[in-house]
């Protein structure tokens, strides 16, 4: 019995431990758990209604008509080419799926504290799925907009073409998750001691929506209170919001820049690693404050 | 000589004690403060020993410290000690729910617990899906499910009902299919905690007797955490004992067992009486303490069923002449307080006299403690010539654990009456 001839152990639980402990071999094993969460998530939350999958897509539409009639016929905010309702519909499925995927990673912890203070599995497992779960509801709105898209050009006859640009969308996708979750990572460590957090994040994100450019083109902010510019050209996510709109329709209205793309981009990666780094260290010892 | 399968080294547990409030944000600020200088933790050099019953001194407790312990492959170990003693805390670090304050667990195998039962259930969910979902949150595969559902749901019982949500089931059902799936895990090394038990009495016999026969069965290595001394001595191989948060004694289940029975840790024995005020009595004979002794007249903490057993009073004559025509009795109450029997020398019809101030021992022997596992409190009695001379209502309680009583190997439920009775059946 050398030690050289030892077998080496499976795993080891320490007290010490990496900044990044992303265990991907360990989370390939728990793929299965994975679908299930995210099958879970999809079909439990529309057991025992009548519309089941269509209250997907009921959501986005009555904002957007509710935000067509405040803001452009009320408000008199121009959307240039792109019809009113068109440009609120694209406007709030970016949106909405930023927004849900931030809410539902925050709430990671204290949502399953129950199970997690029971069985081991890797946690990281939960955030995953509640970005796949909700980039499948982001895809059925996507295909919703894309068919409003196809009415309005061929039966409205709006001079409307997505152009090279359209070839950004998916970076646009994950930007929208590397926010949503990077964010939702980091609130997501401090609801576990600071209930406070939780409480602020309700309505900060219904405020944050406003700053970011949702229900208008950046331009027209920018024409109207010129000197209150600055807290949307510096909102990575007004960036995100806008860019999402301009790959679609790239119109003279909408902004776009590669600089701003980059660091948009980049920012976006920091936020991921220290969401990473807070949610790698608050998982091992979570369920002890919680 | 086999390879550990599981190897715990130094795992200590630290826990705040009181609210977590606005305390942690300056300690996690002086915390952080110190780790950036390449500090150690400032707070881990407080805390106190984790004894439930004294005032802590400081708001850090120690849940476990030093631990230090092997498991080999294929080994029942079993895990005994107080409420509180760590062992929850000790089951939760090794199936890594939360990780120790300091130290390092190795394991050649993965760790699942049998009675996490219904961790994960979605009321919404049918209970054909709540199984494959709660089978992939213990760790299985759906493959592995799929080849166990059958089985699963026939063990459960709830076959009519397997495509209906959960939420339309009775608890009862919930809690059947929940174990049902719980109980086909096969795990390298499985955690089995009978504290846990839960549900109604029939249920929790069934669900103890699975969770013995797993542990039985050869080749498995168990951790198996129980009160019930009779279980651990019918299933385990090594027994530790835990003592406010330390290992107290590791060892063969029988030194390890009687150790524990002699209960050196615990602080309730030998009664001491003198100096109790609320008796009765003209105080000519006064009872000074009160202990157990073993058959081999060792003083022992705690009793077991079936064992012999002896109660010890140490009684003092104040006076200065000799007393005869005595009566002393012990009442034995249950933790209801209401009586369940006496013992008395005016019974057995013994006489005792005492000499002028003298102290003396009485002690009264059990051939067979026919108390089931639980609580006792007693109640001592003396009197000279009916006249009462010292009355202690209440005098202290002792504890119980299970025993072979029987000889049989067998262990009375703990919801069967807390007394036992000699028998046989002839046919």
């Amino acid at each position: 019995m050398t030690p050289q001839q030892e077998e080496p152990w499976l795993y080891e639980i320490s007290s010490k431990r990496k900044l990044i402990d992303l265990n991907l071999k360990e989370i390939w094993r728990y793929r299965d758990l994975l679908l299930m969460f995210v099958k879970r998530d999809i079909t439990a939350a529309y057991k025992q209604t009548v519309l089941g999958p269509l209250w997907f897509v009921i959501q986005p539409l009555f904002t957007s008509v509710i935000f067509t009639l405040v803001f452009n016929n009320i408000a008199n905010i121009s959307t240039g080419v792109v019809p009113s309702f068109l440009f609120n519909l694209t406007g709030i499925t970016a949106w909405s799926f930023f927004s849900f995927t931030l809410n539902t990673t925050s709430s990671t912890f204290k949502a399953n504290a129950g199970m997690f203070g029971k069985v081991y599995f890797p946690r990281f497992v939960v955030p995953m799925s509640k970005v796949l779960s909700q980039l499948f509801r982001f895809g059925i709105q996507c295909c919703i907009l894309a068919g409003f898209y196809v009415y309005y050009v061929a039966f409205e006859n709006i001079p409307l073409q997505p152009g090279l640009y359209l070839l950004l969308f998916p970076v646009f996708v994950l930007l929208l998750i590397v926010y949503g979750l990077g964010l939702g990572m980091i609130i997501s460590t401090f609801t576990t001691k600071y209930r406070d957090v939780s409480i602020l994040l309700g309505f900060a994100m219904q405020l944050l929506m406003y700053i970011s450019a949702v229900p208008y083109p950046i331009s027209a902010l920018q024409e109207k209170a010129s000197e209150y510019a600055w807290i949307v050209d510096y909102n990575p996510l007004a960036q995100i919001i806008e860019g999402f709109r301009y790959c679609l329709f790239a119109t003279d209205n909408l902004y776009f820049s590669w600089i701003g793309l980059s660091w948009v981009g980049a920012l976006g990666i920091l936020l991921l690693f220290i969401g990473l780094i807070l949610f790698n260290r608050t998982e091992k010892t979570f369920i002890d404050t919680v | 000589m086999s390879k550990p399968i599981l190897k715990i080294e130094n795992v200590s547990k630290q826990y705040r004690l009181g609210y977590v409030g606005t305390g942690t944000l300056t300690h996690d600020l002086n915390r952080w403060w110190h780790r950036i200088q390449g500090k150690e933790d400032p707070y881990l050099k407080l805390g106190s020993v984790n004894d439930r019953s004294t005032k802590a001194t400081e708001n850090y407790v120690w849940a476990l410290q030093d631990i230090n312990f092997e498991v080999q492959q294929g080994e029942v170990l079993g895990i005994i000690g107080k409420n509180g003693a760590g062992k929850s805390t000790l089951l939760k670090i090794l199936s890594r729910v939360t990780t120790p304050t300091t130290g390092i667990i190795k394991s050649r195998g993965r760790i699942a617990s049998l009675l996490e039962v219904g961790t994960g259930f979605n009321p919404e969910l049918t209970g054909r899906e709540n199984i494959y979902l709660n089978g992939t949150i213990l760790g299985m595969t759906k493959k592995e499910v799929d080849a166990k559902i059958d089985e699963i749901i026939e063990f459960s019982g709830c076959e009519m009902y397997i495509d209906t949500p959960t939420k339309r089931y009775s608890s009862g059902m919930t809690v059947r299919l929940a174990f049902a799936v719980a109980a086909h895990l096969e795990p390298e090394i499985l955690v089995v905690d009978e504290v846990l038990a839960v549900g109604d009495a029939e249920f929790q016999k069934k669900a103890i007797g699975k969770m013995q026969e797993i542990s039985r069965g050869g080749g498995r290595t168990v951790l198996f955490v129980s009160h019930n001394m009779a279980s651990i001595q019918n299933l385990c191989t090594r027994v530790m004992l835990l003592y406010n948060g330390t290992i107290d004694k590791i060892g063969t289940t029988d030194e390890v067992i009687n150790y524990y029975l002699k209960g050196f840790r615990n602080k309730d024995i030998k009664k001491d009486l003198s100096e109790r005020k609320d008796r009765k009595g003209s105080g000519k004979l006064k009872f000074l303490k009160f202990w157990f002794e073993n058959h081999e007249n060792q003083e022992i903490g705690i009793l077991q069923s079936g064992m012999t057993a002896k109660m010890v009073l140490k009684i003092l004559n104040t006076s200065s002449e000799e007393l005869s025509n005595i009566r002393i009795s012990v009442g034995i109450d249950d933790s209801n307080a209401s009586r369940i029997t006496l013992f008395s020398n005016d019974l057995t019809n013994q006489p005792i006299t005492f000499s002028s101030n003298e102290e003396s021992i009485v002690k009264i022997k059990i051939p067979s403690v026919p108390f089931q596992a639980g609580s006792f409190h007693f109640t001592l009695f003396c009197s000279i010539q009916e006249v009462i001379s010292d009355w202690i209502l209440n005098a202290g309680t002792f504890d119980v654990e299970h025993g072979d009583f029987f000889k049989s190997g067998r262990i009375v439920e703990v919801n069967q009456g807390n007394f036992l009775v000699p028998h046989e059946f002839n046919k």
